[in-house]
């Protein structure tokens, strides 16, 4: 038998002009947004500069709030307007702020008591409980906090803490991945439709999803017509414009209109668990949906824009990430709340690992200016909660800040490795005078990393992202076509190192097609056989079309979904990408920790790894030589510690078909054939473990940009 | 919310009309758990629930656990189409056992 608390008492009561009495009792700091205590509901809210808060109820999706509770001046400690309010119907409400303060805009200050602003520490959030809904344009307050139970039965779910160096990642939004009609899954475009398509997942052989921003955006956010077509209407699609940092989309969830998103989401995580693949969140810390001196008033600006936002002297929003605003990370408030944001994502939704967008911007100071030793970077780095997440930066931003290499990673921060991006699109391509480069990239980037003592994991390696071309249009498209953005083509970027082969866009051509679905396959060759961490993008697996759409942010249509037909008709595709990322999985030697040696430390007869060209032994790293083929020591797998086959990968990115000259290996082992990307499909790969001896051990006559992969045992 | 409660030889039946919710939630969880004795059986039939919040969801779960502690079996008989879907989303499905008709309940409880 527990005995009552003492504080389950008010200690005060408030009456409303509609004549309502709420009992109310000092708060606790505590945490910080609403939580249920054995009282009521726990309130609190920090604000540096606010002379006043009132704290302001709605009935879920009523026009008008139905109380308004002032904090009186005894419910604050310090800058923390904090209150308890009981007997509140904590389902069936929706609760905002207005905040009064000096007003002026010059010195930072945009306090404007007329309007009702949202807990940045939402954990819920309503007013787009269902995607596309359009929103009432007259509604007072558009996007309005809710209180969450937060008592989900993880049973034994912790994150799974893969090693780094393990992952093979796939880069997915939520509603692409499962709104299309050919997914087949009851509720379409959900956290609830990714469960169902977990036996995919887990076909494909990827244990990691990399979900793009979950947090809670509106999609109605610069919402316009678009020019080009009268029947559509361009949205914030892709999501990268954070309103709350703490509540999952509820546009996103089956039972979003129920108001049960977080624990579906938290259902997803789970199963995701179970089948053994991790969950790593997308986040944009950079900026927040407010824009600027011309946006909306969501939460922020009225509430303390002085400390959240980078402000010029004049008091104008400086705009390092290219949308209007930019968070003042590194200012020790700002930096407070991001890592409660983390702390509460890890701890209560048990996600593995964070990817921060444009995150060089949380390197910089209030002012802008880039910092050695950025405060922000180094509390997570550092944080108990945070120490088995993976931290990766996307690691430069839209003011000319890249750090790609140089990122302030304190030893655990990794990144997106745009070099390997950049470099091995411009290989695949065939431009000259790369193999020194490519070399670099295949061996997990020891050129940018390893002088931080870093290893190989430290580079997210990756062809395609979102940003940027889909796999199959790199290989149909030698320029962006963005005209149906609605912005002429001059959005999207234009260095996209692609090489159409031979034609611009769909073609009937057999001999570019096949050209094409080799290069396809080159490019994830390479990628599975790179030390670092391979992520591939959405739909790559089969073939995903974009139609040359390298920035497809404002679609909600077949530009973005995912078309399942795709397995079928590119069954061949994803067969090889199956296998591939079997192999990676099935060969500790491609999953090093540490950068290779380059000699022999284990005494096998051969080094860790070794260059050969089209003699073996014998690499031409000149200027005109487009072949490059490596081998791996199975004996020095994960440093030694772990005995692993051979592998030989040559790589021909040559328009004509060469001969190469095999390495040996030791006796009483055979070359087998993994994969050939010159060989027709079904032989250009094997499901390893069933992989063919080689015929011929010594030599072999490898296509023209193909790629062999043999397996010694 | 109406709940009418009998016994049907050693099982408790409870029948259940209207939502389950904050409101109504306690209020069922007070009417069954002390009918409940140690190895107790209970059947609620949700035949005429159209709706349950998250509240009504957790109450469910927690009757569930409390009947389990006492070594009790609990059936879930007749949950609509919609709220199975909810359930099944939102991971409380898979802790329970259910059935479409009281007979198939009661089957599973004897």
């Amino acid at each position: 038998m527990v005995i009552d608390r003492i504080d389950v008492h008010p200690t005060h009561t408030h009456t409303t002009p509609a004549g309502d009495t709420f009992k109310l009792r000092y708060g606790r700091p505590f945490p910080f947004g609403a939580t249920l205590v054995p009282a009521g509901v726990n309130f609190s809210i920090f604000s540096s500069h606010a002379t006043s808060c009132t704290l302001v109820l709605f009935k879920k999706h009523a026009p008008q709030p139905f109380a308004e509770i002032p904090f009186l001046n005894e419910f604050r400690i310090g800058n923390v307007f904090t209150m308890i309010v009981f007997d509140l119907d904590y389902e069936n409400i929706e609760y905002g702020y207005r905040m009064d303060g000096p007003f002026n805009p010059q010195e930072g200050f945009w306090f404007d008591a007329s309007k009702i602003v949202m807990d940045p520490y939402a954990k819920i959030i309503g007013g787009r409980d269902v995607w596309g809904v359009t929103p009432d344009w007259n509604d007072i307050y558009h996007h309005r906090a809710r209180i969450s139970i937060d008592d989900f039965d993880w049973e034994s779910d912790r994150p799974l803490e893969i090693p780094d160096e393990d992952l093979v990642v796939y880069e997915m939004h939520v509603r692409s991945f499962t709104r299309h009609a050919s997914s087949g899954v009851k509720h379409p475009g959900t956290y609830a439709a990714i469960r169902d398509k977990i036996p995919y997942l887990k076909e494909l052989g990827v244990n990691c999803v990399e979900l793009m921003p979950i947090y809670e955006f509106d999609e109605f956010e610069n919402s316009r017509p678009n020019p080009t077509n009268p029947d559509e209407t361009l949205l914030n699609y892709w999501g990268y414009s954070t309103v709350g940092f703490f509540a999952p989309k509820a546009g996103y969830a089956a039972t979003g209109k129920l108001g049960m998103q977080v624990d579906e989401l938290k259902t997803l995580i789970k199963e995701l668990h179970k089948n053994g693949i991790e969950v790593i969140l997308d986040v944009v810390f950079n900026h927040t949906a407010e824009g600027n001196e011309r946006g909306p008033t969501i939460s922020y600006r009225g509430i303390d824009n002085k400390t959240y936002y980078m402000l010029t002297p004049e008091g104008y929003y400086y705009n390092f990430s290219g949308t209007g605003n930019t968070l003042n990370c590194n200012n020790p408030i700002v930096r407070s709340m991001v890592l409660d944001c983390l702390r509460y994502w890890a701890s209560e939704y048990h996600i593995d690992g964070f990817r921060f967008d444009l995150a060089a911007i949380l390197s910089r100071d209030a002012w802008g200016a880039p910092l050695a030793n950025p405060p922000l970077l180094e509390t997570l780095a550092f944080d108990p909660i945070l120490a088995k997440c993976k931290l990766i930066a996307e690691a430069w931003d839209a003011g000319g800040l890249y750090q790609v290499g140089s990122f302030p990673a304190f030893g655990r921060w990794a990144e997106w490795n745009g070099k390997y991006r950049d470099g091995i699109r411009k290989f695949l391509k065939g431009e000259p005078g790369l193999l020194g480069d490519t070399a670099q990239r295949i061996q997990g980037s020891p050129d940018l990393y390893a002088w931080g003592g870093r290893g190989p994991a430290t580079s997210i390696n990756f062809i395609t992202c979102h940003d940027g071309l889909t796999l199959m249009d790199m290989v149909s498209y030698n320029g962006k076509h963005n005209e149906a953005n609605g912005e002429n083509n001059n959005d999207g970027n234009n260095d996209n190192d692609s090489w159409n082969c031979g034609w611009e866009g769909e073609t009937d051509d057999f001999g570019i097609n096949m050209l094409r679905r080799r290069q396809i396959k080159n490019a994830v060759s390479i990628l599975m056989m790179s030390q670092g961490v391979p992520m591939i993008l959405m739909g790559d697996e089969v073939g995903r079309t974009q139609y040359g759409n390298n920035n497809t942010y404002c679609h909600d249509n077949d530009l973005n979904w995912l078309n399942w037909e795709l397995i079928e008709k590119n069954a061949d595709l994803f067969k090889f990408f199956k296998h591939i990322i079997a192999f990676r999985n099935a060969h500790p030697v491609l999953r090093n920790r540490d950068h290779f040696r380059n000699h022999d430390y284990v005494g096998s007869g051969y080094a860790d790894i070794t260059w050969h060209g089209t003699q073996a032994w014998q690499a031409d790293w000149s200027e005109s030589s487009q072949v490059l083929a490596f081998m791996l020591c199975g004996k020095h797998a994960k440093g030694g510690t772990v005995e692993d086959n051979y592998i030989y990968v040559a790589i021909n990115m040559h328009w004509q078909s060469l001969g190469f000259s095999i390495p040996g290996l030791p006796s009483g082992m055979q070359w087998h054939v993994f994969a050939n990307t010159g060989a027709n499909y079904p032989e250009d790969s094997f499901e390893p473990g069933t992989e063919p001896v080689l015929a011929d051990q010594h030599n072999i006559l490898l296509g023209d940009r193909s790629i062999l992969i043999l397996v010694g045992k | 919310m109406d709940i009418n409660i009998k016994t049907l030889e050693d099982v408790t039946v409870v029948e259940l009309a209207g939502d389950i919710d904050a409101n109504t939630a306690p209020s069922i969880q007070e009417k069954v758990l002390p009918l409940v004795g140690t190895g107790g059986k209970v059947l609620l039939d949700m035949t005429a629930v159209p709706y349950m919040s998250s509240a009504g969801l957790r109450m469910l779960l927690s009757l569930f656990r409390q009947v389990s502690a006492k070594d009790g079996k609990l059936v879930l008989v007749g949950l609509s189409e919609e709220i199975r879907d909810t359930m099944s989303i939102t991971g409380f499905l898979d802790f329970f056992t259910t059935t479409e008709t009281i007979e198939a309940g009661l089957a599973f409880l004897n």
